[in-house]
């Protein structure tokens, strides 16, 4: 029995690791989160062996004989065992959620030179603010310079959002009324999808955008050729911007104007 | 005809109910008025004239029903009219359909009527898997699409698989224990009758103007706060739900606690009534949160109350702590009850003792302390505190331990057994203890921050929820009413056409909700109508297992109805089961017992020569108790 959840579980980690689960990587944390995935699943498939094989093993020798009308044998325990088998999983839970700790506070270490980018989410769409370089903005599609951690600040404007390009392996929900921030390192030139990942009503399918990694050289380029001023509304502050929209409801009277009700 | 209207009945609730939808339309007018308001609204916004007699009208058709007669009566001081027993049981079809107090007429009430919302919820996740059969937007409009999958998970979550456990320990369990029937009959009828008025609230959302609600079930603040008038059906809805969930927990918790026969002392209880112990310890802690979170987001809708309005100093996260410090909860009270089902049936079918009784029995009550400390795991991205999320890592990873010890002592159980795997239930069951531990093993990937991070609101989740409700709960609801069945109908289901439905809903089941598990981690998000086309083939792939699994339950509810009618009688004890619910007839007596059953031992003595878990009334009661004798298993 022991031979047969060695070779199941074998078996299983074998086949389990050879696909890419997470698809492309593209930041410094999609390395320490898919290593931390691919121990999880030989774990787990040694695991999910023992079940099987345990149960298929009860199956074939203990499967009662046709006609058989007696019972089996009055075993009601064996705290031994039960101990194991509490003890165990406890070292293995506590293991994992040790390790995952540890690759959290990796992915989420932040330089001192990290550069800032905003980050505006609103039904439907998103809207980028690039304050570093004489707040310079773009619309639908964002650009960041490869190999250099970016910050992004999370701001929505009437629902939560959610921020999420798979490759970089981060997400964080945009909240209204409260600043929430995002840490990531891309490390691949490329073009990938940000996509909106909380429910926010209709739009909420297609509110997605681009992202470009390129080089610095490019990303400078890039930036100069933004020379739209930002939109008034995007250039407020967090604060600035809730006033208005304060001031604008009190005009209106009531929550219907507060621009969260979409119809 | 005067007389059926003065006879609490259908007469009597049909004009309640229009008495009282009346009195709420009538309230609004006379109170806009009174404030100098238009009494008809030219431009809408909460919907005062259809919200309050949405509220109103249910009472109205409890009170004509007759849920509150005698307890009308006795607050005012009038002679109550004594209970004659006569509507007791049922001997007719139409005695389902009245207001019952028998708790075995309540658990096939609830069990009918919550497979009939199992439908209805079914339909409409196999329209959601007809649109996203195909890339691009074919069958229904996004905003439909949002209105399905939220009404798709609170008919099955709050119509279905909670109340259907409900239903089936509100056969079983009195019967278990040895008692006559629940602690509060009255009680117990007025939480079943409170179960279709919530359906009905939720369904009837499609007709709103603006469709149905749409915030997913989840509800998130200020989505929800702002969304058009469906949403309040749901708010109201719940209202319901929950007062029926609340009353039924208390009921059990009563009845559990002081109705145990003579002798049955808390190690001698069946598995089952531990788990509904558990669950119910769980409902009367956990649902007031949702009550309360439903009732605030209502607020702010109708009354500007502003508890999530961030425009005015609301908190938005606070919806989702509130939110979730049920809904986590929640998914154990749609799970433990189904853990003693599973215990029951294996116990039985493999001729064993459970193995580690006791430690099965406190895994449930260390799940119920633990999963108390879990909820925020939903809010890893979510912008919480970001120091609440380790520690909650930590006791999400540990409460898969004791779930693990179960999983562990039902294979332990079988070993040295005789198996016997004729009977569906015993099917359901060895098949759920596989598939509960995939959604159990991914439920561990997802309490890991980093993997959560990534695989949050993606189809990931959909797989795992899906794994652990439906290979998890709705395996163990069918094995349980495979299960009781004979002893509920007292006739037997077709066990061929009994596997045809297993095999049938194990392969749709894997078949549908493992490639979400891929779709998810390599990039769909969840709750989307469309998608990036490289998902194309495996989203049909889904879709039709999801058609498989949808079309195999017609199998099933053709074995149930034609079994129920025609099937060959099924004896007392078709199962040879110890527990003291198949030592009487099928289906039982009106009172169950002629007298209280005398329990002498633990309920699951099988193999043991001479052990009795109980001596009817009735029996010669020279039986003497019998030392269980505990045998070392051979290496």
């Amino acid at each position: 029995m022991v031979l047969a959840v060695i070779v199941l579980g074998v078996i299983q980690s074998v086949i389990l690791l050879q696909f890419d689960w997470f698809g492309g990587e593209a930041s410094t944390a999609a390395k320490p989160i898919d290593t931390l995935m691919d121990v999880t699943i030989v774990l787990s498939s040694f695991i999910f062996a023992i079940v099987c094989v345990a149960l298929g093993y009860a199956l074939i020798k203990w499967r009662a004989k046709p006609g058989d009308e007696g019972d089996g044998l009055p075993i009601h325990g064996n705290t031994r065992l039960e101990i194991i088998w509490t003890i165990i999983p406890v070292i293995i839970v506590l293991g994992l959620a040790g390790y995952s700790w540890a690759v959290l506070n990796d992915v989420e270490k932040t330089d001192a030179d990290a550069m800032h980018v905003n980050v505006y989410a609103q039904q439907f769409a998103w809207t980028f603010g690039y304050p570093e370089e004489g707040n310079k903005w773009s619309e639908g599609e964002l650009h960041v310079p490869v190999d250099r951690q970016v910050i992004f600040d999370l701001q929505a404007q009437d629902v939560i959002h959610s921020f999420w390009v798979p490759e970089w392996r981060i997400k964080k929900d945009a909240v209204p009324g409260l600043s929430t921030d995002v840490v990531v390192t891309p490390d691949k030139i490329g073009r990938y999808q940000l996509i909106c990942t909380e429910l926010c009503g209709i739009g909420h399918t297609t509110m997605r955008a681009t992202v470009v990694v390129e080089s610095e050289a490019d990303y400078q380029a890039w930036i100069k050729k933004q020379s739209q001023e930002v939109p008034e509304d995007l250039l407020l502050t967090k604060d600035q911007f809730y006033e208005t929209q304060k001031q604008n409801e009190e005009k209106s009277g009531g929550i219907e104007g507060s621009g969260v009700i979409e119809e | 005809m005067a007389v059926a209207i003065r006879q609490p009945g259908w007469y009597r609730g049909a004009i309640g109910t229009i008495i009282g939808a009346a009195f709420g339309f009538g309230l609004v007018v006379a109170l806009r008025a009174i404030s100098g308001l238009d009494v008809f609204q030219t431009e809408q916004t909460g919907y005062p004239h259809v919200i309050v007699p949405l509220i109103t009208a249910p009472f109205g058709f409890l009170i004509g029903f007759g849920a509150f007669d005698y307890w009308f009566r006795w607050a005012a001081g009038k002679p109550t009219v004594p209970e004659d027993h006569s509507g007791h049981g049922a001997t007719k079809w139409q005695d389902y359909f009245k207001f019952n107090t028998d708790h075995k007429v309540i658990g096939t009430q609830y069990v009918v009527t919550t497979l009939f919302f199992f439908l209805i919820g079914g339909l409409l996740a196999l329209l959601m898997r007809a649109e996203l059969a195909q890339p691009g937007s074919q069958i229904v409009a996004a905003n439909t699409f949002n209105g399905l999958f939220s009404t798709h998970a609170v008919v099955m979550i709050f119509l279905f698989i909670i109340p259907v456990f409900a239903g089936l320990a509100n056969y079983v369990l009195p019967l278990m224990i040895g008692a006559p029937d629940m602690a509060f009959p009255r009680l117990n009828a007025l939480s079943f009758w409170l179960l279709p008025i919530a359906g009905i609230i939720f369904l009837s959302s499609f007709l709103a103007p603006g469709g149905s609600f749409d915030a997913g079930w989840t509800g998130y603040a200020p989505l929800s706060t702002g969304a058009p008038l469906g949403q309040s059906f749901f708010n109201i809805g719940v209202q319901f739900a929950g007062a029926s969930s609340i009353a039924t927990a208390l009921n059990f918790l009563v009845t559990i606690i002081t109705m145990r026969a003579p002798g049955m002392n808390l190690w001698r209880m069946p598995l089952l009534v531990w788990a509904n112990l558990s669950t119910s310890l769980l409902v009367v802690g956990a649902t007031p949160f949702i009550a309360g979170a439903q009732f605030m987001v209502f607020f702010d809708r109708i009354l500007g109350m502003n508890f999530f309005n961030f425009l005015q100093g609301g908190d938005v996260i606070s919806y989702q702590h509130i939110f979730w410090f049920y809904s986590h909860p929640a998914v154990y009270i749609m799970m433990l009850p189904g853990f003693g089902i599973i215990s029951e049936i294996i116990s039985t079918h493999a001729r064993k003792p459970v193995f580690g009784y006791r430690l099965m029995a406190l895994a449930l009550i260390g799940i119920v302390v633990l999963s108390y400390s879990v909820w925020a795991h939903h809010m890893f991205v979510a912008g919480m505190f970001s120091w609440l999320r380790v520690p909650i890592m930590i006791t999400t990873m540990l409460i898969a331990v004791p779930t693990g010890i179960k999983v562990f002592s039902w294979l332990g159980t079988l070993f040295y057994g005789k198996i016997h795997t004729y009977s569906t239930a015993m099917l359901f069951s060895l098949a759920f203890i596989v598939t509960f531990t995939i959604g159990g093993i991914s439920g561990v990937m997802l309490g890991m921050i980093p993997i959560d991070i990534h695989v949050s609101d993606t189809y990931f989740v959909v797989a795992h929820i899906h794994f652990v409700l439906f290979g998890g709960s709705v395996f163990t609801i069918f094995a349980g009413i495979y299960h009781w069945f004979p002893k509920m109908t007292g006739r037997m289901y077709d066990e061929r056409l009994g596997r045809v439905h297993f095999w049938g809903t194990v392969i749709g089941t894997w078949g549908t909700f493992i490639p979400m598990h891929w779709v998810g981690m390599d990039g769909m998000p969840r709750r989307v109508a469309d998608y990036a086309s490289q998902y194309g083939d495996w989203n049909l792939v889904i879709s039709i297992f999801a058609f498989i699994l949808g079309a195999v339950q017609l199998v099933f509810l053709y074995n149930m109805i034609v079994s129920w009618r025609f099937g060959p009688k099924a004896g007392n004890n078709p199962w040879r089961a110890n527990s003291i619910e198949w030592q009487v007839t099928s289906p039982p007596p009106v009172f169950n017992f002629d007298e209280i059953p005398r329990v002498v031992g633990g309920p699951y003595e099988y193999g043991t020569p001479g052990a009795r878990h109980a001596i009817m009334g009735g029996e010669e009661l020279e039986v003497p108790e019998p030392k269980p004798t505990t045998v070392t298993a051979p290496s």
